[in-house]
């Protein structure tokens, strides 16, 4: 049977949250582009899976920083995925609105980072704490908290650059912004 | 068609028009001042600033997109991103004349950065609730990286004002060259105008007074000194503009312009 929804008629809501728990499983394979060890669930971009009245499955995601360019990349590979998961009609949207902010960011995902070697976002950006120059990061290496910025923008629009002055590892951090 | 009637289509078409032209000035500030960051690359003093002015002119330019996008809607002649950003010549682009003024030394590029920067974030904090959702969505987002942008730009006013004697001296004379204009920031015409009444934009001469005491603080900070109030204001909003815009979309349209259509 083809995975398509395209019956309007067929199809109770319990199918509809069938195919949409099919389809986040899905997307939970899709990798980000610059960090390959976060899912785009794991950065939180997915904002919306849902099969709509017509039957037809929309799918909406939103941009990380305006000028990111992994965001074209990101629509196509999400895009195949769903192509490839039998969804080829799917609606890709890009919605704005509520902003993306590095607290979308899931548990899972910020522990992900740490483990790759990138020190999650400390904090959250609302923490007025943020305003007053730059956090505590801890080195995603050995824990301490004696880190330095040695520059405020990274390899990528979403991340810094640090070092650590205990064990002396440069490591990237995911900017909480 | 009666009068009343001819009059009140007259006057939706006159808002309409206010609208797009509103949208496309904040776009082309963005752009522009996003393309004269681009032409450091490879130029700057350290790698770390070189990473900062890049990735300070991708967000630019990224904000750029989303808003030419939107102006070509509300234009409604078909026109998208590109074609409003490759296919205007500089009358018709409507950016602040701060935004296209030369790179300079560090210095300028740090000074138009900051003035511009601080520029933005009251805008934005306030369009963030405009009656226009889409603007205001864009406005968000945009809120966000502009906050990050002016702590770099704020960073280095202080560090380098405050720094050696000839630090001090060259952010004073970036400061000195470029105040003349900071007027145009903040004197609204007819478009601002109409905006503001329909709740679509700020009241500039409202936001004014914030600007001010924020650039004010930080010029104290710098130990620097900040110019005499500038005799009048330049309309790079109404299309006129100093002799650089032309230079910088000479090289920025160069290719669209010789290979119309070119795509990747």
């Amino acid at each position: 049977m083809s995975a398509t929804v395209s019956d309007p008629q067929g199809g109770s809501r319990a199918d509809a949250a069938t195919v949409e728990a099919r389809v986040w499983a899905l997307l939970a394979e899709v990798p980000d582009p610059e960090i390959p060890v976060l899912s785009i669930i794991d950065l939180g971009i997915v904002r919306e899976v849902r099969v709509c009245a017509d039957g037809r499955l929309r799918v909406a995601i939103t941009p990380t920083y305006s000028g990111c360019p992994a965001t074209a990349v990101i629509r196509t590979m999400v895009r195949s995925a769903l192509d490839a998961g039998g969804f080829p009609n799917a609606v890709l949207e890009e919605v704005l609105s509520p902003p993306w902010s590095s607290d979308w960011l899931t548990a899972a995902g910020r522990e992900k980072l740490r483990a790759f070697g990138i020190a999650p976002p400390e904090g959250t950006v609302t923490s007025p704490r943020q305003l007053l120059g730059s956090p505590g990061v801890s080195c995603p290496r050995c824990a301490s908290r004696e880190t330095t910025c040695v520059s405020e923008f990274g390899s990528t629009p979403c991340k810094a650059h640090y070092c650590c002055r205990t064990c002396g590892e440069p490591f990237d951090y995911f900017k909480c912004l | 068609m009666n009068a009343t009637a001819k009059s009140r289509e007259a006057s939706a078409e006159l808002q309409q028009e206010a609208h797009w032209g509103y949208v496309l000035r904040l776009a082309d500030t963005s752009l522009v001042l996003g393309q004269r960051l681009a032409e450091w690359i490879g130029h700057a003093p350290a790698l770390e600033e070189e990473l900062a002015l890049a990735n300070i002119s991708l967000d630019l330019i990224g904000q750029a997109r989303l808003l030419l996008t939107y102006a070509g809607e509300l234009e409604g002649r078909g026109r998208d991103e590109d074609a409003l950003a490759f296919l205007r010549d500089a009358p018709e682009f409507c950016n602040l004349a701060l935004a296209e003024q030369p790179n300079g030394d560090f210095a300028h590029t740090i000074v138009r950065q900051w003035l511009i920067d601080a520029w933005q974030l009251e805008m934005y904090v306030a369009l963030e609730h405009s009656s226009d959702t889409r603007l205001a969505a864009i406005a968000a987002k945009a809120l966000r990286e502009t906050r990050y942008h002016y702590r770099f730009s704020r960073g280095w006013l202080i560090r380098l004002g405050d720094g050696t004697a000839e630090s001090h001296e060259r952010m004073q004379r970036a400061l000195d060259a470029l105040w003349r204009f900071t007027a145009e920031l903040f004197t609204p015409d007819q478009v601002d105008e109409h905006m503001s009444e329909r709740g679509i934009a700020p009241s500039l001469p409202e936001l004014a007074p914030r600007w001010s005491a924020r650039v004010e603080e930080d010029v104290r900070m710098a130990s620097l000194a900040r110019p005499a109030a500038p005799p009048y204001p330049w309309h790079g909003k109404r299309g006129v503009h100093t002799e650089h815009l032309g230079h910088l979309l000479g090289e920025m349209q160069h290719l669209q312009r010789t290979y119309p259509g070119a795509r990747w």
